[in-house]
């Protein structure tokens, strides 16, 4: 199908696009890497009557190190951050993810900012996010604000971002020397949508400290099994009961079917990519 | 009555301004307007890669990019890639190893191809296929399309 009219402007500068999206008469939403948002245009699920082109924005668009951190522009492309040494040393969770990130097609243009902001429940960066603590940096005419990931997804396609505002950068505490983080995630071809996936990261494993296990595409949204989290935490990585019990802990999550599988499967699947992301974790 | 926009760019080396609506996709814009039809539509929300095309460089979904977003870009279509040679060595293992049937994705299959060969891609039949992944063949099956993208980096290798 083709997309409904619109009108289109290509601001040059952060500033303007957000005196642009302040304009409460021009129903303004802003465009990334269009690569959920013209696809959703294109099926009419989205009916945009002004677009706010960011890619003009060159102050949107890096990867710097900032001492305790790494700071990523939200307009960022994916290809960007597959070259990225700062991502590559101190992001392991994005590098890993990046390969199930859609395809190369796509990562061309598509951005973490953009992910990040359409938290599509089935999407790989949301859980990222949550796994590495991240802080969302956002933007309006009114100043500043800054959000821990865990407050600014919401729900099904819904952040914390308000009309007028905008994602400008996103803050990755740059994980302890001794950390490790594990990826899986499961899907029918290579760079479909996930059928099911989990985000893993510990500060240590002797013993597992500080624990974040983010499950993807079982429900509403990204999110954290804190049952298993707290079944793990403190543990020796070789204890056999602690593990089962947080893989039956999974029963708490609220899982939902969608196109790609029932809640059963889902339920399944993430017994089975929990036990290979812990392995991975531990080893 | 659709808004318009005037859109100067660069395709396939030549210079073109057109007035075109804010909604039409890039792939429609180079095939109706330019009736640079090499590219093909298939499922106009970034799955199936009939569409993909060079943009500055980078291959893009050309149904996933709007042809205003397009404008001061530099696009090099399969036209482009074959009267610049560019193609030439996957063109002609594709010919040769039956690569195509009806030709629905082989542009598209060669514009990614081409990404995977001039990044340096390895001769690696499980490699490939993940590259490919975003490429829809309903014809082929595949296995032939894997061994003409193999053969010609194991000739680039050989020479």
């Amino acid at each position: 199908m083709k997309a409904l009219d619109f009108d289109y402007v290509r601001p040059a500068t952060l500033d303007a696009a957000l005196q642009e999206l302040e304009n409460t008469d021009a129903n303004a939403r802003a465009i990334a890497g269009g690569q959920s948002l013209v696809a959703m245009m294109n099926f009419r699920l989205a009916q945009p009557e002004r677009l706010v082109d960011l890619s003009d924005i060159a102050a949107l668009r890096f990867v710097r190190d900032i001492g305790d951190a790494i700071e990523i522009g939200a307009m960022t492309t994916f290809a960007d951050l597959e070259r990225s040494e700062l991502v590559g040393e101190h992001f392991p969770l994005l590098r890993a993810a990046l390969p199930h990130i859609a395809h190369p097609s796509i990562r061309s243009r598509g951005t973490i900012g953009g992910s990040a902001a359409l938290a599509d429940p089935a999407a790989e960066v949301p859980a990222l996010l949550l796994a590495a603590n991240a802080r969302l940096n956002i933007v309006s005419t009114a100043g500043s604000r800054t959000m821990d990931a865990h407050n600014f997804i919401v729900g099904t396609y819904e952040t914390a971002l308000k009309a007028s505002e905008l994602l400008r950068s996103i803050t990755i505490p740059k994980p302890p020397a001794n950390a490790r983080f594990a990826f899986c995630e499961l899907a029918r071809r290579h760079g479909d949508y996930a059928m099911v996936g989990v985000a893993m990261a510990a500060d240590s494993v002797v013993p597992i400290t500080n624990l974040r296990v983010v499950l993807f595409a079982i429900g509403d949204t990204a999110m954290r099994a804190a049952a298993a989290e707290a079944a793990m935490d403190g543990t020796a990585r070789e204890d056999a009961g602690a593990r089962e019990t947080a893989l039956a802990a999974l029963e708490e999550l609220d899982f939902r079917a969608d196109l790609n599988a029932g809640v059963d499967t889902k339920r399944h699947l993430s017994r089975v990519i929990l036990k290979r992301a812990f392995a991975e974790l531990t080893e | 009555m659709s808004r318009r926009m005037d859109i100067a760019l660069c395709v396939n080396g030549e210079r073109v301004n057109e007035t075109v609506p804010t909604r039409i996709s890039l792939v429609d814009f180079i095939r109706d307007t330019l009736g640079l039809t090499g590219s093909h539509v298939g499922c106009e929300h970034g799955v199936c890669g009939a569409c993909t095309l060079e943009v500055d460089g980078k291959m893009v979904r050309g149904c996933l990019m709007l042809a205003v977003q397009a404008n001061g870009a530099n696009i090099t279509t399969i036209e482009g890639l074959t009267a610049s040679n560019r193609a030439a060595a996957l063109q002609a293992a594709f010919h040769e190893h039956n690569a195509l049937q009806c030709g629905y994705c082989t542009s598209g299959m060669i514009a990614s191809a081409l990404q995977y060969i001039e990044s340096g891609g390895a001769a690696n039949r499980q490699k490939i296929r993940e590259h490919i992944s975003g490429n829809y063949c309903r014809c082929t099956g595949y296995q032939a399309i894997v061994d003409a993208i193999e053969s010609v980096i194991e000739g680039q290798e050989n020479s």
